[in-house]
């Protein structure tokens, strides 16, 4: 056992850290948060991601022939580090360079490999996710969107709804229903991956409870999308969507990244009084803090072990199937924590670090939904890891 | 960056598994609870046949030369199968206070009769004030001559009952600084002076209250720098939480298993328990927790081996966590099981109670948790 990184780990690290420092303009460290859900933060997102483009840097380790970096997987750890320490901005793409990248590298054809994965990385194509229906959520394979093929093309009439981002999107990953009467439901989904300009589109923002607009409504009216855009076979969609929601994994970036909330929450609580102290000095906060913190390392931790499995040839490990299920729960115990810490400021509407602290509060209650509800993760750890009947 | 178990870990792994269930299964914890000495002499003999008291000890003195990393994955098991007696004591304070402060005759005297199971050993740190920092080390040693006079009372000495030597912790200078003027001896357990009162624990394990009345300890049985041995007990005491880390995680992985395969086989309206998520999700929530536990106990398993300054968030944190984790998952595993999983004669409760024992050894989960703030208070100051 060795926690330590090599020299070579090291010189990279430099090289990013170097990189980092002459490229990414010393406010864009926190104004990309504070812009909220907002057309300047996704311009400011886009214009990153495009400069780490430049650089080889989105889709890292991804095959050089699609305009990947080619690197290795410990080089991709140190990067997702090292920019979540100087804060960098998030990319624009996040669904298509985590969701839809790997998903088309693994079950692509060689021209869709070659169509999509360089504007994935460049951020040229944004793209969305419309998996959720009104009556499929949780119960996935109970979607309805009707595709019916019509020589070259299929003719999709539905309703999708909480798709991120496809206010912005120029390419969705589509589920729809190729087979009405098969049984089990499942057997008759097919994936397709649409042009979002295509006629028949129409995106309705939802507003959250956040106030912002991440996610939306989509209807479907006779949108034709060819059949060379159908990611496997026809009703094998669903198989195709397993491979994608795994891909679906919390990173090292994202450890780091809870870190820096943390210490964050730190300088709050010694900055805030409660009851006329410090908040820091509180003990029911401080036993608080420490969890937190704990659970901080755990994850962290967790990344490291999934890593050494991976550069050991190894599938994911047990560590990897409640990665996702742990930090959702962790964030809103944190958020709440900051919350708490603050009193009453986190309610009052205004601008400033309050506000920062009650979106992320709020924002919070979404982790433990999407990509999977708590419960579904429960379930999904109690019968395929521990083998309990359904 | 290596973060699983290599071949030999494995190895040992299996041997200990299939060793204890046959030579430690429950009838003879059971037997324990009521045995005066509360472990097996002939069981202690064999498992230095293994090789395993010594093997944290370099080939040297009779070891097999593995780290403290190879410790935690045996102790792991240790604590899986229950097994009662001094064996944390002996090797990891014992052993590794010898290995690392004491002069080279002491360590060709002892550490091979540690290996060859001919010697047990104890930590005598805490005393009424029942702290785990310098502050609480009152006992007295007073210079004369070639050696000193030890006097105080320690509480909660582990296994002190039948220990050939005692480790005890005394103030040999007083200073501004309670870390400054801490010495550690090496105490032959039969001398003058010293008398012993033996308590056991709900579950069997025995705690001794040390008198020390006046006792005479040569200087050649100062282990370490007089005066400068605070560092030195705090690294035992970093090794012992991590080793009660290691017991906490295999104990709580056998609770998991046995309430997963009673999910499985108990059936209540004409279905497996299990099928109701009430208690599937009570199973994946341990998989989960002994899973994190896993993670962090083997990084602060590391970090004290290598002696890196991680170390001193690490410990705190994965004691809290673990000990947390086996508390919890014993818990569940009373209510997972029903009635059954409440009476005397099942495994279960033998769980819970070695749970809540651990959790006091070297502070619980809330002291460990504050000094997880303080600690990252002073790394934030110190930027
Ligand atoms: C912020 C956010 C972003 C999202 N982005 C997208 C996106 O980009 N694309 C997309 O397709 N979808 C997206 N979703 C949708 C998300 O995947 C669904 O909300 C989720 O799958 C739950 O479905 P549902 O909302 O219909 O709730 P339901 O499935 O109706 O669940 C309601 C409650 O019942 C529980 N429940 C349901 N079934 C079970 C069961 N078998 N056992 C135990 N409990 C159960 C759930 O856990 C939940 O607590 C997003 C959601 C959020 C909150």
């Amino acid at each position: 056992m060795d926690f330590r990184y090599s020299p070579e780990d090291e010189a990279f690290r430099k090289e990013v850290r170097d990189w980092i420092k002459e490229n990414l303009p010393e406010s864009w460290a926190t104004e990309q948060e504070a812009l909220g859900i907002s057309e300047d933060s996704f311009q400011m997102a886009l214009e990153w991601q495009k400069r780490l483009y430049k650089r080889g840097w989105v889709g890292l380790t991804w095959p050089k022939e699609y305009g990947g970096g080619g690197g290795t997987l410990m080089q991709q750890v140190i990067l997702s580090e090292e920019m979540a320490k100087a804060r960098a901005p998030g990319i624009a793409n996040t669904l298509g360079v985590g969701m839809a990248g790997p998903t088309i590298l693994s079950f692509g054809t060689e021209e869709q490999k070659k169509q999509f994965i360089p504007k994935i990385l460049s951020g040229e194509e944004i793209w969305c996710q419309g998996f959720s229906e009104p009556d499929a959520g949780s119960d996935l394979a109970n979607l309805k969107a009707r595709a019916i093929r019509d020589g070259d093309y299929y003719v999709v009439n539905g309703q999708k709804v909480w798709s991120t981002f496809a206010q912005y999107g120029d390419r969705c990953l589509l589920l729809v229903r190729t087979d009405p009467d098969v049984l089990p439901k499942h057997r008759g989904i097919t994936y397709l991956l649409m042009d979002m300009k295509t006629p028949g589109i129409e995106v309705k923002p939802l507003k959250q409870m956040t106030g912002d607009s991440e996610f939306n409504e989509m209807f479907l009216d006779n949108v034709r999308v060819p059949v060379s855009n159908r990611l496997g076979e026809e009703n094998r969609g669903w198989y195709v969507a397993m491979g994608t929601l795994a891909f679906e994994r919390a990173g090292m970036g994202q450890a780091i990244m809870f870190k820096q909330v943390l210490n964050e929450i730190f300088r709050l609580a010694a900055k805030t009084k409660r009851n006329g102290i410090p908040a820091i000095k509180d003990s029911t906060i401080r036993q608080r803090l420490a969890q937190c913190a704990i659970e901080c390392e755990i994850m962290r931790l967790n990344s490291y072990r999934s890593l050494s499995t991976s550069l050991k040839g190894g599938g994911p490990g047990p560590e990897e199937m409640f990665s996702k299920l742990f930090w959702s729960e962790m964030n809103q115990r944190m958020t709440e924590l900051a919350a708490q810490i603050l009193g009453i400021d986190s309610v009052i509407e205004g601008e400033g670090e309050a506000q920062l602290w009650q979106y992320r509060f709020l924002r919070s209650r979404g982790n433990t939904l999407e990509q999977g509800s708590s419960e579904i993760l429960r379930n999904v750890i109690g019968e395929r890891v521990l083998g309990i009947p359904r | 960056m290596e973060f699983t178990l290599n071949e030999e870990q494995q190895m040992l792994k299996g041997i200990a598994r299939d060793f204890l269930e046959n030579r430690c299964p429950k009838a003879h914890v059971r037997d324990m609870l009521t045995d005066e000495k509360g472990y097996s002499p002939e069981l202690w003999q064999d498992m230095a046949e293994l090789g395993w008291q010594g093997l944290m000890l370099p080939e040297e003195y009779g070891g097999t030369g593995g780290d403290f990393v190879d410790m935690v994955v045996l102790i792991e098991e240790m604590g899986r199968a229950l097994l009662p007696g001094p064996f944390i004591p002996t090797v990891v304070y014992g052993g590794v206070a010898i290995l690392q402060a004491g002069t080279s005759e002491k360590k060709n005297e002892l550490l091979p009769r540690i290996a060859q199971g001919e010697l047990s050993l104890t930590l005598a740190l805490q005393e009424s004030s029942e702290r785990f920092d310098a502050e609480g080390v009152a006992a007295e040693a007073v210079e004369k001559e070639d050696h000193y006079i030890l006097s105080g009372t320690k509480i909660l000495v582990p296994y002190a009952h039948v220990a050939d030597y005692i480790l005890c912790v005394c103030r040999s200078r007083s200073s501004s600084d309670a870390e400054d003027g801490i010495s550690l001896f090496l105490v032959d357990a039969e001398g003058e002076g010293i008398s012993c009162i033996t308590r056991t624990t709900f579950d069997g394990r025995k705690l001794c209250d040390v008198k020390l009345g006046e006792v005479k300890v040569s200087k050649a049985n100062l282990l370490g720098e007089p005066h400068g041995c605070w560092p030195l007990v705090k690294r035992l005491v970093d090794h012992g939480s991590v080793a009660m880390c290691a017991e906490a995680i295999g104990g709580a992985q056998m609770a998991m298993e046995m309430s997963i395969s009673y999910a499985k086989e108990r059936i209540q309206f004409g279905r497996p328990i299990g099928t109701n998520q009430a208690i599937k999700h009570k199973c994946a929530n341990m998989f989960v927790d002994v899973e994190c536990g896993r993670s962090i106990m083997y990084w602060a398993a590391w970090a004290v081996d290598e002696g890196v300054p991680e170390a001193s968030l690490a410990v705190p944190m994965a004691k809290s966590w673990c000990c947390d984790t086996y508390r919890r998952v014993a818990a569940d595993s009373i209510q997972v099981h029903g009635g059954i999983g409440f009476t005397w004669d099942h495994d279960i409760p033998l769980y819970f109670k070695r749970a809540k024992t651990l959790e006091y050894t070297f502070g619980d989960c809330d002291y460990q948790r504050e000094i997880v703030v303080r600690e990252l208070e002073r790394q934030l100051a110190s930027g």
